[in-house]
């Protein structure tokens, strides 16, 4: 019973994954893309959290907690880099804009 | 009631609550297909999608809890840390989209946000000339 509900809910999130990466490529403009990437990585804890308990191991907790701060983390660089250009800016860039 | 049952019981409920958190994965993944502007489209894939993977991680806990004796707090910890950025990474997004200059779908009937960005870079610009 169990088994079948997790391998059920992995055919689903496999699903969701290809879903997303149609966005990722096909997305007009690159927001899309960045919605579609952050969609892929918390899709993909998830994933991670189900194989964890199908294999009944607790090895692949640091990986989901991983996974979810790079995902933040990548979709926050890119967003300061479409909104002004860098990444990381000092204080006098703000003088200048 | 013996024990056996009461955890073949659990087992169902834990594994209902994970099907129910990729059933609401893929919805958001079809509102992420189907919408028509990225801000609609960041709208369904920031709380829906959000949504469904807090259910699956609170899933995998109460199983680990249950079931393994293994009170994970690296899971917890991961619960937290996705429940807050989700949203946060979702507005970022969406506010970089509005100032990069990404437009609207034709059928959005508000724009609140225009005339106040129009005033500030206006007033910018006057600042400079000073």
């Amino acid at each position: 019973m169990m088994n079948g509900l997790l391998l059920a809910s992995l055919v689903l999130l496999s699903l969701a994954i290809l879903g997303s990466m149609f966005r990722l490529l096909a997305g007009p403009s690159i927001p899309d893309r960045i919605a579609a990437l952050d969609t892929i990585g918390i899709l993909l804890l998830a994933t991670i959290a189900v194989i964890g308990m199908l294999l009944r191991t607790t090895a692949y907790f640091d990986i989901i907690l991983l996974i979810g701060i790079l995902a933040f983390i990548g979709t926050t660089a890119f967003a300061r880099y479409i909104e002004r250009g860098v990444v990381l800016e000092s204080g006098d860039d703000r003088e200048h804009p | 009631m013996n024990p056996e049952t009461i955890g073949s019981i659990l087992e169902s409920v834990i594994g209902i609550v994970v099907l129910i958190g990729a059933l609401i994965s893929v919805i958001s993944v079809i509102g992420l297909i189907r919408l028509p502007d990225v801000y609609l489209r960041s709208h369904a894939a920031t709380k829906s999608a959000t949504l469904g993977v807090l259910f699956i991680l609170n899933g995998a806990f109460l199983y680990f809890w249950i079931f393994e004796d293994h009170f994970s707090i690296k899971l917890l910890l991961g619960i937290v840390f996705v429940f807050l950025t989700g949203p946060v990474g979702g507005h970022l997004n969406g506010r970089a989209a509005y100032r990069s200059g990404v437009s609207l779908w034709k059928g959005s009937v508000r724009d609140d946000l225009k005339e106040d960005l129009k005033r500030e870079r206006q007033e910018r610009q006057e600042g400079r000339g000073l």
